[in-house]
This record gives structure tokens, C-alpha cells and sequence, in this order.
């Protein structure tokens, strides 16, 4: 498994989009979330489970990712969290 | 192999801006025959690698009932075009847009990387084909070498650009594009594609608009890139067809379906006789009918 080497952000906290930041985290911290949705209550546990494993998927752990959601469907989510992802891995 | 691609109806194709979430998810609903993913001018440098995620995402997920086609970065003139079709490319859009065309090399590298894919992510052949701007004098100046080039089922001409390299500036009349229009299309109709027009900028400008579809579709021009959902319903109205062709096109065909099923050589409509010409015409009109709505699938059978 790959870890990022700095902070990144991708994305714009406009309707249907997401604010998407990923910090590196400490070796074994494994993947964290924090989201930020007004439809966490409804979504929330989809919205976690999706970015988790778009991470995974990616070839990453130890990060911290920060979503800031404005109703991003999951394809512009798993976008944004990749694009961070490759920014975040760039020393 | 991609016969169909070159014959598909594609009066509007709309510029749809690769990084807006918002704007992709609505894209489809405006009834534009191709929508056109742009990750090239309408994206910042610093955001091409995220625009280019969000198209290749987009279209693994949302099934478009239009054509996909995705506008890249040039290939080799800058640093991004190779990335995006290396991320876009097996998301099987219908259509790659090249800009800025100006040589055959650009083409094949290209159609190398979508024959790669192809065969790689089991696509069938001719899956991804590819539609090449012209927005330069050099690239007019190549014109007739690229629409030869067998992955190529359309020409675009890329007006803006086109203009700056002219010198001049865009005029209603649209003087400045004579003779470029006139070149793609006779390109164009040598090897057996699509032309489609350059984009009308001032979107507040309907009247200007339509007189700009009508006179390109009077050239001969197959459809017209558009900015905005308004355009849409303006050259879709202007390429349907009026009622008196769609009945001669519906007589011509069914006669000629008899004509064939019977081995009749000699075939006439209305005492006028009907060879490839008249039939392929009949063909296109029938099928601009059905594309607007106004002509049912296979409504000319029963016409006899």
C-alpha cells in the first residue's frame, strides 16, 4: 500500500461537487474520514463506505480524508478523492 | 469497421466544462445529439488533472443516451493530451476530439493508444473513434490527408482559434470563415465524413445564431458545436426537414424497398426516376425526421 507524502485539495464547495482534502496520516493509522453533508443523516454511512474504498482502491492507507459535500454524486466523489490522492502523492 | 460513427446524425454537439459535476450531471437532459467533455480551453492548467478524473468517472457511471465525446489537450503541443486519454480512454467514450489538428502523425499516435484500449480492455474494433478540429492554417492546409485517416468520422472547424491565426475578427456575415468552411467540407465529403461548424459565441444572439445555422446547413455543413442548451432547439428545428420532403423521402424509400424485393430495375416516383442519389438523400432526411420526433421507426413501410 502506497501513503501520500503531503496535504492536497481538490474540488469546490459548489452544488453537486465536493470539497476534498487529504492529509497524510501516521504509519498505521489506516484510512479516517470526516464528512461534511447536509445529507450525512440520510447518506453519510454510503458517502464513508464509498471514499474508504475508493482509497483502497486507489492503492492507499494512513490518510486522513476531509469531505465537504454540496450533493456530489458518487462518481464526482470517488473523482475528487482520486485526483487529491494524486496530488497529495507527489513530493 | 465504424461505418455507423461516420453516418451518425450529429446536428448539435454541446461543450460541456469536464470539472463541473453540476453541469455534467445535467448534460443529457437537453437533447443535443453528442455532448462534448471539455478538458481542454475551458479548464485552468491547474485543474486539468482533476477535469480529466471527472470526465473519465462521469462516463463509467452515468448512462448517456446521447454520444460522448471528450475534448482533449493536444498531444503533442502540450504536456496533458497523452494523460487524458490515458485516463479517458478506457471509459469508451464514443468520440475523441482532437484540437488544433495540423498533421496525419497526430491522428495515428492517437489512434494507436484507442487501438491499444481497444484490444486491451476487449472493446470492439472501431468502438472509439475520433473527431479532428481544424483551427489553424496549417491545419486546413492538411485537411484532406486527416479526414482520410480511417478513425476519422468528422471535421470540426475550431472558429476562434481559426480567426486569431487569420488576423481578422468574427463578422455576422461570417466572410472570414468562407473559405475554410468551404475546404472542410469538401474534405470532409472526399473521404466520406461528417463537417460540423464552429461555435456561436454570443449565446444572447438568437437571430444571429440561426442565420448562421441556416447558412452552414445550406453548405452542406452535417451540424454545429453549441455552448449553450438554447442553441439546441434552434439548429435541431432548422435541420428538420418540412413535411412535403419527409412524404416524397417516405415514397421514395418504400418504392425503392419494393423495387429491390421484386427486382425491379427501373424504379420511379412521381415520374421522376430514382437512383442512388435520390435514395440516399431520402435515406438522410428520413432519418433527420425520426431524429426530431416527427417520423415513427420504420413509418415509411406502410407508405406505398
Amino acid at each position: 500500500m502506497k501513503s501520500i507524502q503531503k496535504e492536497a485539495t481538490v474540488g469546490f464547495e459548489e452544488t453537486n461537487d465536493a470539497l476534498v482534502t487529504v492529509t497524510p496520516s501516521a504509519i498505521g493509522q489506516g484510512i479516517t474520514v470526516e464528512l461534511v453533508s447536509s445529507v450525512k443523516r440520510q447518506y453519510g454511512e454510503h458517502m464513508e463506505a464509498l471514499i474508504v474504498a475508493t482509497v483502497t482502491e486507489a492503492g492507499y492507507t494512513d490518510v486522513h480524508v476531509k469531505v465537504v459535500d454540496k450533493g456530489a454524486w458518487d462518481y464526482a466523489l470517488q473523482a475528487r478523492v482520486v485526483a487529491a490522492l494524486n496530488r497529495g502523492d507527489v513530493a | 469497421m465504424n461505418t455507423d460513427a461516420k453516418s451518425r446524425l450529429r446536428r448539435t454537439m454541446m461543450f460541456v466544462p469536464g470539472n463541473s459535476p453540476k453541469m455534467i450531471n445535467n448534460a443529457d437532459l437537453y437533447g443535443a445529439d453528442t455532448i462534448m467533455f471539455d478538458v481542454e480551453d475551458s479548464i485552468f492548467v491547474s485543474q486539468k488533472d482533476a477535469a480529466r478524473l471527472m470526465v473519465k468517472y462521469a462516463l463509467k457511471a452515468i448512462p448517456f443516451n446521447c454520444e460522448t465525446a471528450v475534448r482533449i489537450n493536444h498531444v503533442t503541443q502540450t504536456p496533458f493530451g497523452i494523460d487524458d486519454l490515458k485516463a479517458i480512454l478506457p471509459s469508451k467514450p464514443d468520440l475523441i476530439r482532437l484540437p488544433k489538428t495540423e498533421s496525419v502523425d497526430e491522428v495515428r499516435l492517437v489512434t494507436k493508444m484507442i487501438e491499444e484500449v481497444e484490444q486491451r480492455e476487449g472493446f470492439p474494433a472501431g468502438s472509439i473513434n475520433i473527431i479532428c478540429a481544424i483551427e489553424s492554417v496549417r491545419g486546413l492546409y492538411e485537411v484532406r490527408a486527416i479526414a482520410k485517416e480511417p478513425r476519422v468520422v468528422a471535421i470540426a472547424l475550431g472558429g476562434e482559434d481559426f480567426i486569431a491565426d487569420l488576423r481578422t475578427q468574427r463578422t455576422q456575415r461570417g466572410i472570414e470563415f468562407y473559405h475554410a468552411r468551404s475546404e472542410i467540407l469538401l474534405a470532409a465529403r472526399d473521404a466520406g465524413i461528417q463537417a460540423i461548424d464552429t461555435v456561436y459565441a454570443e449565446v444572447a444572439n438568437l437571430e444571429g445564431f440561426r442565420q448562421e445555422v441556416t447558412d452552414i446547413k445550406d453548405m452542406g455543413f452535417d451540424g454545429k458545436s453549441v455552448v449553450h442548451p438554447t442553441q439546441i432547439s434552434i439548429v435541431h428545428e432548422i435541420y428538420t426537414p418540412t413535411e412535403k420532403q419527409i412524404a416524397h423521402a417516405v415514397k421514395v424509400l418504400a418504392c425503392y424497398k419494393d423495387a429491390v424485393a421484386n427486382n425491379k430495375g427501373v424504379l420511379a416516383v412521381d415520374g421522376k426516376m430514382i437512383d442512388g442519389p435520390i435514395v440516399v438523400r431520402a435515406e438522410r432526411i428520413v432519418a433527420q425526421a425520426r431524429a426530431a420526433g416527427i417520423l415513427a421507426e420504420e413509418g415509411y413501410e406502410d407508405a406505398k
